[in-house]
């Protein structure tokens, strides 16, 4: 669909075209892009004389919720060496595995007409569209679940001073082995008032019914919205990677990939675990405040090494990212001048990549 | 106290600190014309109540300040983050002014209906009153900015600028918070318009080159040095203050290293190779290494010739470190084994270690065990260096600048030669000069005559 004028941004095309309510589709499959475009349109769209609904997907990454705590929520190990970004996006509420069997919806109000249940309607509505005997429906919690039982989509919203947006996942033909085996922490011993997520039993759509994937749906929701509202809107599809559309959105993007955000905004939390080195038993106590290292206290036992050893590891951890390669980085540093007495040295070795392997 | 904004050129007042602010502001309204500024907190102290959030909530548990008290805050400043029920909500300033209380720690639950924050409003101002030379109606495009969805005026620097040059504010990216505009974007705004080179403003950072890793290809004689992206303003402005900051992590880590290194007695050796045929050889090499997807740079020659000579030096395990310029600061993974690995395993390994040092990625496997280094310091420019043997390892050597300079040939013409210089570091309690010096002209040789490599592999 052309712009109407040349050079003019979404926000303009949209003032312009004199709509009550716009279907948008995301052009873009990257997690970062398409979180930068929803928070655009929240900070850029005039949403008291009109709403929008946005659809989106997004290749295989894992979501938290704004006050999570991304150790506590999913294997970044894994995640790590498979290669699944880590997002945290700006509203509330719980993790998410996204990947392109899941579709997200972004429901965009201001904030008087702001109404998850209405919302949540159009979404069952449409499936009901595509299978009218399909046991599909919302709980008060604002999940929607299939068959009573399983859980098909999860809620989560953003309000400012005068917009709102509500946003929700909708299980298609997500990888759900995947699924559940990164939202699986690999952290023991985290103590921490992250908001937690509640896990339940998942189902895709497409099992239950073959014929309904992602793109039938997305035509369905469409329909149905405008349905709902009483609008009249084509889907218009939106790239988040045209800065002259929407400009600032790449430098959303970039700070939504920032450590800073993704890790650093984790509230404060504290670690506290235990590991077997070299047939001893090893004490390890941290608190980490914006993904720095706060605090770090080792209980080593005192014939097995040298307090000394102990004490400059955690003197060396102190300030830094609770990060691997972080870590990694000042553990090899430290390598460098360790005793070099086979026994000890062997000691050594194992102690730090224990603690290493804590991150 | 009170120093009245000097973009104003009509009078500015200096006024002393008046008890009664009410009077204070309707006197000289009717005297003088001036540019109020923000700068008077005189005003009452009023509680700012946590509004209805909807849907019947109650109550919600606050997550996180963006204030603490004595901060100054504007009408629609962001000053807290809330949840309920799976909703974040951004809580905004409703009065322009200084925190003075907050009533809930974070993780607390807050009440709808009762305080949040208390805030010292300024004296007399209701919040869309502004005294200004010129009637704000028709400058509005000019001192005005939508801040989600809300007409907002920006401060009275940008407002100047902005007339000024006549700028619309709606055609500024704001880079300050919610998108605010701030007087650098207004700057950087203009310098986009008339190509213009500006001052630069005391507060423009200086961005430092892309890290280039120290194993990298070796530029070709006719490629210019890597490009160093240049902001519009060469000469950065320092603010002048000196900042001492302790060490830590990776760098405070090393200082033992450091120390004890640089008691080892060093010696030095020097020499200068002939890479001509060498040049020759990884050009030829370079198309077949790529169609098999990996990029072949000098450095796995290097490194495998290394091993050859290792021998030499006597040694088991040919761990060998390269070091790399890393977001972390200056690295040295190794490869591993390397008198088991072909020179495209070698580069092979290379490239995995490059990828994961620039993505902040390395491991302890992968940066420890290094039982010899090699330092690319030529990619960064310099010929010579004096390196320094990283513990605890017993030599390093660093490679220069490959340059192109004439040398004579073996029928005394002047021909065009790849020269390159290293420079080896030991410890001379371990390694002695003839066995540095045997060392070094047996790597020479092989590198300046590759088709030698040839006899020795296995």
């Amino acid at each position: 669909m052309a712009l109407v004028k040349k050079n003019s941004t979404l926000k303009e095309y949209f003032e312009d075209a004199w709509k009550a309510g716009i279907v948008l589709k995301s052009a873009s499959t990257d997690v970062f892009q398409n979180l930068a475009l929803e928070d655009w349109i929240h900070e850029h769209i005039d949403v008291q004389q009109r709403s929008a609904l946005l659809m989106w997907r997004n290749s295989s990454a894992v979501v938290i919720g704004r006050h999570q705590n991304p150790w506590q929520e999913c294997n970044l190990n894994l995640m790590r060496s498979m290669g699944i970004p880590l997002a945290r996006r700006r509203s509330g509420g719980g993790t998410v595995f996204h990947d392109l069997g899941n579709i997200n919806l972004t429901f965009f109000t201001s904030k008087k007409k702001y109404d998850r249940h209405r919302n949540l309607r159009v979404v069952t509505g449409a499936l009901k569209d595509l299978r009218p005997d399909l046991d599909v429906s919302a709980t008060d919690r604002f999940d929607i679940v299939l068959n009573g039982v399983y859980k098909i989509s999860g809620t989560a919203a953003k309000l400012g001073r005068t917009a709102a947006y509500h946003h929700c996942t909708l299980l298609c033909s997500s990888d759900r082995s995947l699924l559940s085996s990164v939202l699986q922490t690999n952290c023991k011993g985290i103590k921490s008032n992250a908001t937690p997520s509640v896990p339940s039993p998942v189902k895709n759509l497409q099992d239950e019914d073959p014929s309904l994937d992602p793109s039938a749906i997305m035509g369905a929701m469409a329909s149905r919205y405008c349905a709902e509202f009483g609008f009249d809107s084509p889907v218009i599809t939106v790239d988040p990677s045209v800065e002259q559309l929407m400009p600032g959105i790449q430098k959303m993007a970039a700070d939504l990939q920032a450590w800073e955000w993704v890790y650093g905004r984790t509230p404060k939390f504290s670690i506290c675990t235990s590991f077997m080195a070299e047939g001893a038993n090893i004490g390890l106590d941290m608190d980490i405040k914006n993904g720095i290292v706060e605090k770090c206290a080792m209980d080593i036992p005192h014939h097995w090494l040298p307090p000394e050893v102990g004490k400059e590891l955690c003197s060396a951890l102190m300030g830094i990212r609770f990060c691997p390669s972080e870590v990694a980085a000042v553990v090899a540093a430290l390598m460098r001048t360790a005793s070099r007495a086979p026994d000890l040295a062997k000691k050594t070795q194992s102690l730090y990549e224990n603690v290493v392997a804590v991150m | 106290m009170q120093c009245l904004h000097k973009f104003c050129s009509s009078k500015v007042l200096k006024a002393p600190f008046v008890c009664a602010p009410y009077s204070y502001s309707t006197t000289l309204l009717q005297q003088h014309r001036f540019f109020r500024t923000s700068y008077a907190a005189a005003g009452p102290i009023l509680p700012f109540k946590l509004s209805d959030i909807g849907e019947g909530i109650m109550e919600v548990t606050v997550k996180e300040w963006y204030v603490k008290v004595g901060d100054r805050v504007s009408q629609f400043d962001s000053i807290c983050e809330v949840q309920s029920d799976k909703a974040s909500v951004t809580i905004t300033s409703r009065y322009d002014g200084v925190i003075r209380k907050l009533y809930y720690d974070v993780d607390s639950i807050a009440f709808v209906g009762t305080p949040l924050v208390d805030i010292e409003t300024d004296g007399g101002q209701a919040p869309e009153e502004d005294v200004m030379e010129t009637p704000a109606l028709s400058q509005e495009e000019h001192t005005h900015q939508h801040i989600r969805g809300h007409k907002t005026q920006a401060t009275p620097a940008v407002r100047r600028l902005a007339m000024e040059n006549n700028i619309k504010l709606s055609e500024v990216v704001g880079s300050g918070k919610d998108g605010r505009i701030l007087k650098e974007d207004i700057l950087n705004f203009i310098a986009k318009q008339t190509g213009a080179i500006l001052p630069p403003s005391p507060f423009q950072e200086i961005q430092p080159p892309p890290p280039a890793p120290a194993a990298a290809a070796k530029p070709q004689e006719k490629k210019p040095p890597p490009s160093i992206p240049t902001p519009i303003a060469p000469r950065p402005v320092f603010t002048g203050k000196d900042r001492t900051e302790p060490l830590k992590g990776f760098q405070k880590a090393m200082v033992k290293t450091m120390t004890a290194a640089l008691k080892i007695p060093h010696f030095g050796y020097k020499d200068e190779v002939d890479l001509t045929q060498l040049v020759r050889l990884r050009s030829e090499l370079k198309g077949v290494a790529e169609s098999r997807g990996v990029r072949l740079s000098y450095m796995p020659f290097f490194i495998k010739v290394t091993t050859f000579c290792l021998g030499v030096l006597t040694w088991a395990a040919h761990n060998i470190g390269l070091a790399m310029d890393t977001p972390q600061g200056l690295l040295v993974p190794n490869v591993k084994n390397v008198q088991m690995l072909s020179v495209f395993e070698i580069a092979v390994e290379l490239n995995r270690l490059q990828t994961s040092g620039a993505s902040g990625q390395l491991g302890t496997a992968d940066l420890t065990g290094g039982t010899f280094t090699l330092s690319n310091i030529g990619s960064i420019g310099g010929t010579y260096a004096k390196p320094v043997v990283l513990l605890p390892e017993v030599a390093i050597g660093a490679l220069g600048k490959l340059q192109v300079l004439p040398r004579f040939n073996a029928k005394d013409e002047v021909v065009k030669a790849h020269i390159m210089n290293v420079s080896w570091s030991a410890d001379h309690r371990i390694i002695d000069g003839a066995t540095m010096c045997r060392f070094s002209n047996l790597w020479k040789s092989y590198l300046e005559n590759p088709a030698s490599m040839v006899l020795d592999l296995k």
